[in-house]
């Protein structure tokens, strides 16, 4: 032990008598890990990851590590403000105001709009994590114009995997880090659980797995991958289908995995041209029929104990030809277009390398299977010894969901994995609670509003036939972002990122109010920012905005604030409560659903509270019947006393720990008064172990299955099929043929784009954007990511962050750019449909030929978030977004759609295409230039030397002695 | 004792947590504050006990990319102490330590210049210079838990390629790693013998592959049409 037999005695460095340890969750992004705070004289001393967490087991990334220098950031917000009475919207002028009078203004508007229309609120999340909390509120306002960010975000890959599968990649499931041995990490995912792969991919290189990593950029985890496979953007769903030919042909996929958990062997309907083609067998009582190979003959496909065919040709009763779902998928993969040979020219990668790397995890897969002694019970009542294991597990994320493939691209992932076994099984990819649900959750999304009326669902759900979609009779989109309309019918996250264009265009109406909160869209998180600053400016004809009222609520100075006429104030996450709720997304662990909640660790210093405590107030004040008693009167003191009494089903609140009056009950009980106290005694999170039976095979799992319909996590107990074979994409796509028993799209396009799209099978086609852009005159896929330590914050205010990463470049492979003449650090433009920026180049060789690429979010507009006019960030730095339109280029007709995946409405930020050229003006700054924002009204002027420390250092002194007779 | 970190190539992805975690640690730690200049401005900088160094080795498409962290070495011979002038840079003879006492420091860049790994840092607000003192701080301070009693930055380490303890048993994890993985010291032909050491990348095996032959597409349908598999 350290300390033994010290010559010196060292002096009491920290005063812990003057020090608090408190505990809380991160909120630096969006990986929520448990932290300790050492707090002394209300300032941070030290924020460290809490060992005892079940995300990040101690360790903390450097964002967490940064969180002092966002508490002292001088770009915190201070007071409400309002918009200067006679000046322009985004000149930045601003009043403080009282929180009386910011909400007395806000009640009043907003009432109005509820009293007439309540759609005409549009309120809009970015990367807040309480949408079970906004949401509701949103339904109990009664408008359907609601979502958080993750249509530009997440939507392609929580959709795929809940329309398939039942989890997802994402937050709804995960890699078995402790048991896998062969890991393929598809695209960029520096991401929502950053510090747990890197705590995984640590464990699987100790266990001696490999580690695949396909991306065409080899910068972040892309290091130490085992084999880097430099890929085009935008192809990997190539790549995918043509290892899932390769596994095909070599008879390389699980036939008791299929025949026992997915929809494989049931037959689907082969009348091309008719309607009900393509749709799966059904008996009188709607089952799924299969065909028994043993008996010969139809059978009920969900009864234990048959022996369904997975492959032949079959007649249904009406005399209709059928084929199992199996059929399908052999016939369509194992076509030669789907050849290794084939998919090397789409991708980049050599056929002998994607037939190797099929055949690897097959070998993983089917040779190095691991078993788990465990007695556990299927869905059918039947007893099995043991889990059996596949150990080959992926991640996927941004790299993948961003594109306008990625949904298709990411249902070919999960096909891969399904066929290989892999899913929620030992050392494969394993849900996490409430996952997995049903395919898909059974909600559908709101479509009627009335004034002064809840909605009667929520704003978001899951639609799985045209019925669902929110659009008028006459098929026009009934939602502001054109959600789950004919141009986006499964856009389960919405389209945040269509809400500021189509509300000034009046597409498909104009809107009163806008709220936006901890969302920068008047710069990074927007597409086409210059124009969208403009559309924020514009007015009609009589002086008004075109958007009528901005409420903009942050904690920061951000370029979106500048043009807000109202704005809230809000805290930092040290200084506030939060429920991160089982409700929403939780922090839960394969091996065990978790929750956690914020505590605060130190009191605001300026007049700020915290956005969540406001809407309980907004609710009460406005009068919803959820947050209102028999009188009207507000029913909830403030936000920790609604997530402590409010109850979705009986028993069922925001927080699952700690339930009973006494707290004695988990995941289901009484509301407990100290609920709170009990989270904050034990570090700020719940975690309930699963037993040992309940761990795998979840889907299919009769003990977590009847424990999950107990716990509300799933509404039935029945076994969850995962579906190769979508039913609900081929509904859609006979309503495109003109064959579905039901509302059908009027427009050409809209026609063409559910035939060409909604595959029930997995495809692979070309992003939209570079369909219709040409190769020759832009011959560059431009992509971009965040550095590890500023993934998913928004904050590069941040003083010690910036001294890391101060300015962007456009990376460029080395020998590509040397070719072109383009030198490292010069300057070029880089040109695309959309427009053009000037920027500065940096060659590296980790780069794929044809890709260019940048660090996002770094590029600033000039004064906001606290930093100077001259700052790097504002100079030097810049977005790409400037390139990339939020509508596709114009087609052949007069109406413009959507940049975005034409199944979920997913903001294809990645799909751009661009031409540089080497700039020749001489320049040594970024163009556009943008005016530089005005500082806030009371704005202290940002210090040019920071000196922080929580109490005077000790130092430790050599002694003289030591001095005079060493050295 | 001899203290020193041994640092893991074959994980590191260069993320920054452990150069951030010892930036926060030590601002308000025996030698803080760590001074930030410019923190808002043009050219942000500041004092940093460790950075992590990233570059590229070898041609596209077979480059690698290589995450170096890089601080004190806390160097058995280490010249930086050889040269101060005023006897403020010292070698604690108990576990290897190298220090600057604050007190006697006279910011006179001997050391800095002696120096081969850049691992210095001359504060300009208090004059004098600062560097990685194994956060000394924190791995003897009782008052903590046992298991925290660690640098900051192998606290935080979030891919575990931080390992700190006395390279001079040969039972300590440390020094068990070291011969396991075949741990090598930054630049030994300059001869200052560094306490830290690296982990050099792991050899990957060949993976094997599946080897089943493929089969003409209508044999194999019709071999697994007769296939009888229970649900």
């Amino acid at each position: 032990m350290l300390g033994e037999g010290l010559l010196t005695a060292l002096p009491q460095f920290e005063d812990h008598a003057s020090q608090e340890k408190k505990y809380t969750t991160c909120y630096m992004c969006a990986c929520r890990c448990g932290i300790e705070v050492t707090v002394e004289n209300n300032q941070v001393r030290f924020i460290r990851g809490n060992r005892a967490h079940p995300v990040n087991q101690g360790v903390l990334c450097a964002k967490g590590n940064a969180g002092i220098m966002k508490q002292i950031s001088p770009a915190k917000l201070r007071n409400p403000m309002r918009r200067k009475p006679g000046t322009e919207r985004g000149a930045g002028a601003f009043e403080e105001i009282s929180w009386d009078e910011a909400l007395d203004e806000l009640t009043a508007r907003l009432r109005a709009i509820r009293e007439t229309d309540p759609k005409r609120l549009a309120f809009f999340t970015g990367r807040d994590q309480m949408q079970a909390l906004t949401g509701l509120w949103a339904q109990q306002f009664g408008t359907i114009n609601w979502a958080a960010h993750g249509g530009f975000c997440s939507v392609n890959m929580a959709a795929a995997g809940l329309y398939m599968m039942g989890h997802a990649f994402w937050e709804f499931g995960d890699p078995d880090w402790d048991r896998t041995k062969y890991f393929m990490l598809w695209g960029v995912a520096e991401d929502h659980a950053s510090n747990p792969i890197k705590l995984g991919i640590e464990k699987l290189k100790r266990r001696g797995g490999k580690f695949v990593s396909i991306n065409p950029v080899r910068t972040g985890y892309q290091a130490v991958a085992d084999e880097w496979v430099p890929i085009k953007p935008g192809t990997d769903g190539a790549l995918a289908l043509s290892m899932i030919h390769v596994l095909l042909s070599r008879e390389q996929f699980d036939w008791d995995f299929l025949v026992r958990y997915t929809n494989a062997p049931f037959l689907v309907v082969q009348t091309p041209g008719k309607p009900g083609d393509g749709m799966i067998l059904r008996d009188a009582d709607g089952r799924p029929q299969a065909w028994d190979n043993v008996n010969g003959g139809l059978v009920n496909g969900m009864e234990a104990g048959i022996t369904p065919a997975l492959f032949g040709e079959y007649v249904g009763p009406d005399g209709r030809p059928v084929k199992p779902v199996m059929q399908l998928i052999a016939e369509k993969y194992l076509d030669p277009q789907y050849a290794p040979e084939r998919a090397a020219k789409v991708c980049g990668v050599p056929a002998e390398q994607i037939e190797r790397l099929a055949l690897e995890m097959a070998h993983v897969a089917f040779k190095e299977t691991i078993e788990i002694k465990c007695d556990w019970t299927d869905w059918a009542g039947r007893r099995h010894e043991k889990f059996i294991g596949r150990p080959v597990s992926m991640h996927a994320m941004r790299g993948i969901s961003a594109h306008s493939n990625g949904f298709q691209t990411c249902r070919a992932l999960h096909l891969l994995q399904i066929l290989l076994g892999t899913v929620d099984v030992p050392g494969g990819h394993r849900a996490k609670a409430p996952f997995p649900r049903h395919v898909p959750p059974p909600i559908k999304p709101a479509k009627h509003t009335a004034p002064n009326t809840p909605l009667s669902a929520p704003p978001l759900g899951f639609p799985t036939m045209p019925e669902d979609l929110v659009i008028d009779e006459q098929g026009h989109p009934l939602r502001i972002d054109k959600a789950y309309s004919w141009e986006a019918p499964i856009a389960n996250h919405g389209l945040m990122h269509m809400v500021i264009t189509n509300a000034v265009n009046g597409d498909p109406y104009p809107i009163d109010t806008l709220i936006f909160f901890m969302a920068n869209m008047a710069w990074n998180s927007t597409m086409n920012t210059g124009d969208i600053q403009d559309m924020l400016r514009a007015k009609n004809d009589d002086g008004g905005h075109k958007i009528p009222y901005l409420v903009v609520v942050d904690s920061f100075h951000s370029e979106t604030v500048n043009f807000a006429d109202l704005v809230l104030p809000d805290t930092t996450y040290l200084e506030r409560f939060d429920a991160i709720s089982m409700l929403d997304r939780p922090i839960s662990e394969p091996d065990s659903p978790c929750d956690s909640i914020r505590y605060p660790v130190i009191e605001p210093d300026r007049n700020v509270r915290p956005w969540q405590e406001v809407l309980v107030d907004l609710a009460g004040r406005l009068g919803f019947p959820a947050f209102t008693d028999d009188q009207g009167q507000p029913k909830y003191a403030g936000y920790t006393d609604f997530i402590r009494r409010w109850e979705k089903a009986p028993g069922i609140g925001f927080l699952a720990g700690w339930r009973g009056e006494q707290g004695e009950k988990s995941m289901r009980g009484e509301p407990n008064p100290d609920q709170w106290e009990r989270y904050r005694e034990n570090q700020c999170f719940f975690q309930h172990h699963l037993p040992e039976n309940q761990r795998f095979y979840r889907f299919a799992n009769r003990d977590y299955l009847d424990w999950a319909k107990e716990v509300g996590f799933n509404a039935t107990a029945e076994p969850i099929v995962m579906e190769l074979y979508s039913e609900t994409l081929q509904r859609f796509r006979l309503a495109g043929q003109g064959l579905y028993d039901g509302p059908m799209p009027t427009d050409a396009q809209d026609k063409q784009r559910l035939v060409d799209y909604f595959d029930p099978l997995p495809i692979w086609y070309l992003s939209l954007e570079e369909a219709a852009v040409s190769e020759q005159e832009y011959p560059f896929h431009a992509v971009n990511q965040r550095p590890m330590h500023m993934y998913h914050s928004w904050d590069s205010q941040n003083a010690w962050l910036r001294q890391i990463t101060a300015q962007n470049y456009l990376y460029m492979n080395r020998g590509r750019a040397e070719r072109m003449g383009i030198a490292d650090e010069s300057w070029v433009w880089v040109e695309s449909h959309n427009g053009r920026i000037r920027v500065q180049v940096k060659l590296m060789e980790g780069c794929q030929e044809d890709t260019v690429w940048t660090w996002n979010a770094i590029g600033k507009q000039s004064g906001a978030w606290g930093l100077s006019a001259d700052a790097p960030e504002s100079r030097r730095g810049f977005l790409m977004n400037h390139l990339i339109s939020e509508l596709l280029p114009p087609g052949s007709g007069d109406r413009r759609i959507t940049n975005s995946d034409p199944v979920t409405g997913q903001a294809a930020w990645y799909d751009l295409k661009v031409k540089i050229t080497p700039a020749t003006d001489g320049a040594d700054c970024a163009w556009p230039e943008f005016d530089t924002i005005q500082p806030l009204p009371g704005q202290a002027e940002s210090p040019g030397e920071l000196r922080y420390q929580t109490h005077e250092a000790v130092n430790l002194r050599r002694s003289l002695k030591d001095i005079l007779t060493r050295n | 004792m001899r203290l020193g970190l041994v640092i893991d190539l074959d994980v590191c992805v260069g993320c920054h947590a452990c150069a951030v975690a010892c930036k926060q640690w030590n601002s308000s730690g025996t030698t803080g504050p760590l001074t930030d200049y410019d923190p808002y401005g043009a050219d942000p900088s500041g004092v940093w006990f460790n950075r992590i160094r990233s570059f590229e080795v070898g041609e596209y498409p077979q480059s690698k990319t290589v995450n170096f962290p890089m601080s004190c070495m806390h160097c058995e011979t280490a010249e930086c102490v050889t040269v101060c002038p005023t006897g403020a840079s010292y070698k604690r003879p108990e576990d290897g330590i190298v220090l600057v006492d604050q007190d006697k420091c006279m910011g006179c860049n001997y050391c800095a210049w002696a120096c081969p790994y850049g691992a210095r840092e001359l504060d300009q607000a208090s004059g004098t210079m600062k560097k990685c003192t194994l956060c000394v701080d924190r791995i003897y301070d009782e008052a903590l838990p046992e298991a925290e009693r660690q640098p900051a930055c192998v606290l935080t380490c979030p891919t575990r390629a931080r390992h700190f303890g006395d390279l001079d048993d040969p039972d300590s994890g440390v020094s068990a790693v070291v011969r396991e993985r075949g741990g090598f010291q930054s630049m030994p032909e300059l001869g200052y013998n560094p306490t830290n050491q690296y982990l050099p990348p792991r050899v990957q095996r060949p993976a094997q592959q599946a080897d089943r032959p493929r089969a003409s597409l209508q044999d194999k349908l019709k071999e697994w049409m007769a296939r009888a598999i229970t649900k």
